[in-house]
This record gives structure tokens, sequence and C-alpha cells, in this order.
């Protein structure tokens, strides 16, 4: 029964996602179906990371093919927490889209489409095998290629043109890097190409071949050169699909990076330095964009860019506290982001706007609501004992034992600016006194909705606050899984034998 | 694309496209061929008669939405791959064959139901595709 | 041979990138797809090109008697040209789409997106 348990989240959500299928134009049947199966979903992966907290690193081999020949599956904690928190935020999104997605566009497949996006993800986290990774990836940026155009308006399409380009550039360069890593090692295995890439003499191919994943990961990742499409193309689509992307999508170019640079390429000061350097800029450009805008929903895809900073900076100083650091954050944000935009949607429902300017007067209106919105809000800004706080003391207790300032520099910096922007929002759409606005026709205004739409939207977000809270005032917890995350990507010997056994690392090492 | 040469050949020719996308379908195991190729030559059967025969005409000789071949296709793959899971206890896509050899088949096994599943799913796929854009052309 | 794979890799990667970067649409897709292929290459000529010896062990024997053609770049190859299948075909009805909606193919005029705040 546990033997297989690696897989069950990926076939349940296949299992979903043809369900959903087979009732194509049975849009009340794909809400229920799709809000119990992600409830299922969140049972099973809370089985599988108690079961991977208690007996270790499990490996599944697809089709029964023994390593390094065959497509595995390998599960540790970074894996099965990575897999729980898609799991959270997937059913917070499947109860808000059922509300909040117009069923015009429910009709073009939504279910069924987002399933396989949380497929793709749950698979690109879980896998063991290069090429598998980015067969997960092209299913995932296929699914979003979908979710992001669904509906066809015209800023829709402009920015999925952008969206589009950038990362299908994004996996010609993974493949590229892939054909070469293949060409010097001729393995895929991730495992045994942390092996074999060690062993390897020109030292330099290396470094070239690892620079070309770290550019196709960052595309996807959005860090400082590279993140170019994201402010362009995520405020377009409808807000649940921005949520999930927000919140997962950019995160898996973030997990590639770290499961690559931490396994594969290790112990290059050279590639450590770049990383540095580029997460220190990405804070920056992210923060200072953030600052300028308008656009409520901009606004959250600058900051998006701003805190992929935070992690690339813990991956770039490479050391346990700092990892740990990292991991925290991937837990803290997946959970805030996605809950930030879909407060965006719920004030775009409410107002029938997400301009910042316009906007305002929600705390006279809707004073529980308001204080519902300020825990992710101010989660995001890291206020002491709220989640964001407890990741950033490791990243910079971490910057100060390598003896980097900048780098502490750059995250203080970026920590006061995401207070600026929070608080310039908290001020203008909160505080400030309502405008009137022009009534837009055929709109759905939140007021009008039935109470179990109402209900369906505001659920979730209560949902991820309190796992923010939880985050936040259980800090001990998700501290402990993090360290242990960090502990077992520190030391990849770990994962390697999990994988290969023993007798394989032993006939490697003669 | 309306000659008569062109619409006389197509009635001929769609059976024995089907019956060739067929031939390569089952012959994909140890040699060339395989679902995903199959699939396309049947694809090409039914686009080849939409071109002499009209779009309406081969809508109506498929009687379902090809677009309904695409969950049946996945269903049948991903059983296949879940059998061993369930019955067997065996990992994922491991492939169970049926000891007898078997007329016109040869051996009969899962993989032969992945096989199946991915040429519904490739017919689906492109007839939906190209459906799609010969219509709004 | 293999000299020629490379020059060959070099022009197509070139002509993707250069296409890539062209204001038109219809030239972008073209660029994407020249690139993928030129990306499928470069996988056959990095997992060795071999001639003439297929990666069967003879019934006597337990390993593999010459130098052999890996057989997994071109499974990999396989599935790369499936999955570009997919994707060029859903860019080009999305290049239709966006022609039909933004009425251009001039991707410097698709800016609507920065003027809405």
């Amino acid at each position: 029964m546990t033997q297989q348990l690696v897989l069950y989240p990926l076939l349940l959500q296949m299992f979903l996602s043809i369900l959903l299928m087979f009732c194509w134009r049975k849009i009340s049947w794909q809400r229920v179906i799709s809000i119990v199966g992600s409830i299922i979903n969140v049972g099973v992966s809370i089985w599988l990371f108690s079961y991977i907290w208690e007996n270790g690193t499990q490996i599944v081999m697809a089709g029964n093919w023994k390593p390094p020949f065959g497509i595995i599956f390998v599960a540790d904690t970074l894996s099965a927490t990575l897999v729980l928190l898609t799991a959270i935020s997937g059913l917070a999104v499947s109860s808000f889209s059922s509300a909040s997605v117009v069923a015009a566009r429910l009709k073009f497949g939504y279910f069924p489409i987002f399933h396989f996006l949380l497929l793709g993800l749950n698979g690109a986290f879980l896998t063991g095998d290069i090429f598998n990774l980015y067969v997960w990836f092209e299913i995932i940026i296929i699914s979003s290629f979908v979710l992001i155009t669904l509906g066809g308006e015209k800023a829709q399409l402009e920015g999925s043109v952008k969206y589009f380009t950038l990362n299908i550039l994004a996996s010609m360069i993974f493949l590229t890097a892939i054909a070469v890593l293949y060409g010097l090692t001729g393995s895929l295995n991730m495992a045994d190409l942390a092996l074999k890439v060690a062993a390897i003499e020109n030292r330099g191919l290396v470094e070239i071949t690892a620079i070309l994943f770290l550019v196709a990961f960052g595309i996807k990742a959005a860090v400082f050169p590279l993140y170019f499409w994201l402010p362009d193309s995520y405020h377009t689509p409808p807000s649940a699909v921005a949520a999930i992307f927000g919140g997962l999508l950019t995160k898996v170019g973030v997990y590639a990076l770290i499961r690559v640079f931490t396994l594969i390429f290790v112990g290059d000061h050279f590639i450590e330095n770049i990383i540095l350097i580029m997460a220190v800029l990405t804070l920056f450009s992210g923060g200072l964009g953030a600052l300028v805008q308008n656009n409520l929903r901009k606004v959250f895809s600058y900051l998006i860019i701003c805190h992929i900073g935070y992690m690339i900076a813990g991956l770039g100083l490479f050391t346990e506290v700092a990892i740990a650091g990292t991991i925290f954050y991937l837990i803290h944000d997946i959970i805030v982001k996605t809950n930030l935009f879909m407060v965006s949607g719920l004030i775009f429902r409410i107002r029938g706007t997400n301009s910042i300017r316009n906007l305002g007067g929600l705390y006279a209106d809707f004073p529980k609501l308001s204080l519902l919105i300020a825990i992710p809000l101010f989660s995001l800004v890291g206020i002491p004992p709220l989640s964001g706080f407890w990741p950033k003391i490791s990243l910079i207790i971490a910057g100060f034992e390598s003896e980097r300032w900048w780098v502490v520099a750059a995250i203080i910096f970026a920590s006061l600016i995401t207070l600026i922007v929070i608080a310039k929002v908290w001020a203008s759409v909160v505080w400030k006194e309502k405008k009137e606005l022009p009534v837009r026709l055929n709109f759905r205004y939140f007021d009008k909705l039935k109470t179990i739409r109402k209900a369906q939207m505001i659920a979730p977000m209560i949902f991820l606050s309190l796992v923010s809270l939880y985050i936040g005032f259980g800090a001990e917890h998700i501290q402990q899984v993090s360290s242990r995350v960090a502990g077992e990507l520190i030391d990849n010997e770990q994962y390697i034998e999990a994988v290969l056994g023993k007798e394989q690392i032993i006939d490697h090492e003669e | 694309m309306k000659t008569i040469i062109l619409r006389t050949a197509s009635t001929y020719l769609l059976p024995v496209l089907l019956l060739f996308s067929i031939f390569i379908l089952l012959r994909g195991h140890y040699s060339p061929g395989g679902g995903f190729v199959g699939g396309l030559i049947a694809s090409i059967a039914f686009v080849l008669h939409s071109f002499a025969r009209g779009l309406d005409n081969t809508k109506d000789l498929l009687k379902i939405h090809p677009g309904f071949l695409m969950p049946v296709g996945l269903a049948l793959a991903f059983l296949a791959g879940v059998t061993p899971v369930i019955f067997f206890d065996q990992p994922y896509m491991t492939g169970l064959w049926y000891p007898e050899h078997l007329p016109v088949l040869g051996s009969l096994g899962t993989a032969l139901f992945f096989d199946l599943g991915v040429y519904l799913v490739v017919v689906g796929v492109t007839l939906t595709i190209i459906f799609t854009i010969s219509e709004s052309a | 041979m293999e000299i020629l794979l490379a020059i060959m890799i070099g022009v197509l990667y070139a002509a993707g990138i250069y296409m890539i970067l062209r204001r038109s649409l219809v030239k972008l897709i073209l660029g994407i797809i020249i690139l993928g292929n030129g990306a499928n290459l470069l996988i056959f000529l990095l997992g060795r090109v071999v001639k003439g010896s297929p990666p069967i062990i003879p019934a006597d024997s337990d390993v593999f008697q010459s130098v052999y053609a890996d057989p997994v770049p071109q499974a990999l190859i396989l599935t790369a040209i499936v999955i570009s299948f997919g994707l060029q075909s859903f860019a080009i009805i999305l290049i239709k789409r966006a022609f039909k909606v933004v009425k251009t193919d001039d991707l410097d005029e698709m800016n609507a997106i920065d003027k809405d705040s």
C-alpha cells in the first residue's frame, strides 16, 4: 500500500483531470469534483509528508526499471513539503475559481487543465530524472498557456504572447543544457549525474552547462535580468489563475535551481557568486518596480520577483543556515502569494477595478474582510511574529557568517521597500476615502453574488490565512522542517544513496 | 481541391489508411511504429477526406466530436499504467503480459493498451487542432 | 559527419535566435521551430553518432561487443518532437487569435498592457 505512496499525488491529479474531461460541459459537476478531489489530495499529501518524515527518502521506479537506467520518482523532505504546499494552494484556488471565474471560461475546460497544471507541478517536484523534469516543465507550461489565454481578451493575448515566447525559449535552453550534460556524462538520473559530474576533469565545460541551467531556470523563476515576461503577463488572466501562477509557477523554477545547484553542480564559487549578484539585483529591481506601479496585481507581480531574490540569495550563500532560510521562505511565500492574488481578485469583484488610485474605503465598507486581508499583506512584509519574519533572520545570520555584508544590506533594503509598498497599498486601498467609481454594466459585483459563491471566495482566504498564521506562530515546526531539508540538501550523499544504493556509489569511487 | 480524382480516391484511401494505421499501431512494440505514428496516419486519413469532401462531411462521418477521443485515450493509457499498481502491487507502468500467444495480436500486454490510448489521444488532438484551424480560416 | 552536424546546429541556432528577435509574430514562431530543431539535432550529436551497430547484445555474450549506437538520445528527441508538435500548434492558433484581436503582427505595437495601469 505505501510502496507506491510517492506516486499517489500524481495518479490522483491525473485521475481527476481525466474524470473532469469526461464532464466537459457539466460545470456544476466539475466544481464539486474539483473541490472534493483537492480535499482528498491534501489528505494524500499529508500522508506522504508524514511517511517521508518518519521513514526518510523514498523512491519508486517507474516500470520497474532500476536506476540509473529507468525513470525514478524520489520523495525527499523537500519534495514532500512542496507537494503538500501545492495541494494546500490547489485546494484554495480550486474553491476560489469555482466562484470567481465566469462560467463562459469554465466551459472551455478550465478545471481539467487546472488539474493538469497541478499534475505537472507534483511531477516536477517528485521526479529524480533530469529529462523527466523537462517533460513535467512542458506539461506545466502547456497547461499554463491554456489557462492564461482562456477568455481571449486583448490584454490577455498580448501578455500571453510574451509569456509564451520567453517560456519556450527557457525550455529550449533547458533542452540544450540537458543535451550537453548527456554528452558529458551519458546519464540522466540526477543522483547518478551528481557522481559523474563531480568526476569530470574539464571544469570549464561543466561551468558552461551550469550557466545554461541557471539561465533556463532563471527565466522560469523570474530572476533579475530574465524576469520581464512576468509583470507583463501575470495581471492579465483571471485572478484565480494568477493566484496559482504567482504562488507556484515561479517556485518550480526556484525548486529546480535548488535541486540542480545542491545536487549536480556543487561547490563552484564562480556560480555561487553569480547567483548572489543575480539575487541582489532581483531584490532591488523587483522592489523598486513594485514601488512605482498603480495596478494592484502588477504591484504583487513585482513583489513576486523581489521575493524570489531572497530564495536565490539563500541558495547563493550556500550554508546550512542559508538554505534553511530559503526553504522557510519558499514555504511562506507559496501560501502568501497565492492568498494575495486571491485578495486582488476579491477587491476586483468588490470594486470593479484594480487601480490603486481609484480604490479606497474598504475598511469603512467591509471591516472584517479588511482584517482578513491584513494577514497576508503583513505576513508578506514579515512583521514579527508573522510568517515572513523568520526566514529573513536565517538569511541575515547566514550573510553575517559568510561576511557578505552587501547581501545582508540588500535583504534589509528589500524588506524596507516591501514595507513601504504594502503600507502604501494598505493606506490607499483600505484606509483612503472611497471614490465614486462608474458602475460597470454586466459585471458581477461581489454583493450581487449568491451566498454560496461568496463563501467559496472567502473560505480559501481564511484557510490560507490560517496556514500563514500557523507558519508564523508555529515557526518552530517549520524551522524544524527547513533545517532538516537543508541538512539533506547540503549533505547530498543521502539522496544519492537513497536512489542508487550503497554498492553503486562504492563502485563509482573505485 | 474538389477534383474528381481526389474525391474518388479519398473514398478508397480512407479505409486503407485507417487499416494501415492499425497495422502500424500493432507492430510498434518491437519494430518501428507505435501509437503516435499510427495516430498521425489515422488523422491524416480524415484530413485527406475533409480536403476532398469538405469539413462537414468528415464530421458527419466521425459521428462524435474528435475532442471526445482525448479523455477516452487518456483514461485507457492511465488504466494501463495503474493496473500493475492496483492489482499486482508492482510499480506504476510495469509491463504485464498475458502468457499465451494470440493470433494476429501476438503477445498481449498492458503496453498495447497504453499505445492504444496514445493512438486515440493523438487522433483526437490532431483532428481537433486541424478542424479548429480550418474552421476559423 | 560530426563536423557537418555541428555546423548545421550552429546555423540553426543562429537562424532561430535571429528570427525570434524579429518583430513579426510569424517570424517569432518560425524562430521557435528552428531553434527546437537545432536543440533536437544537438541531442542527437552529443549522444555520439555511431553508424551500423545497433545496441543489441549477441546471444552468446553478456556485454556489448563493440561501440554501439546509444538509443536514449533518439527517445529524448522523439519526446521533444512530440512536445514541440503540441506547443507549436498551440502557438500558431495563439498568434492567429492575437492577430485577429490586436489587429497587428508587429510585436512593438503589442503594448496595450504597459499603458493600462
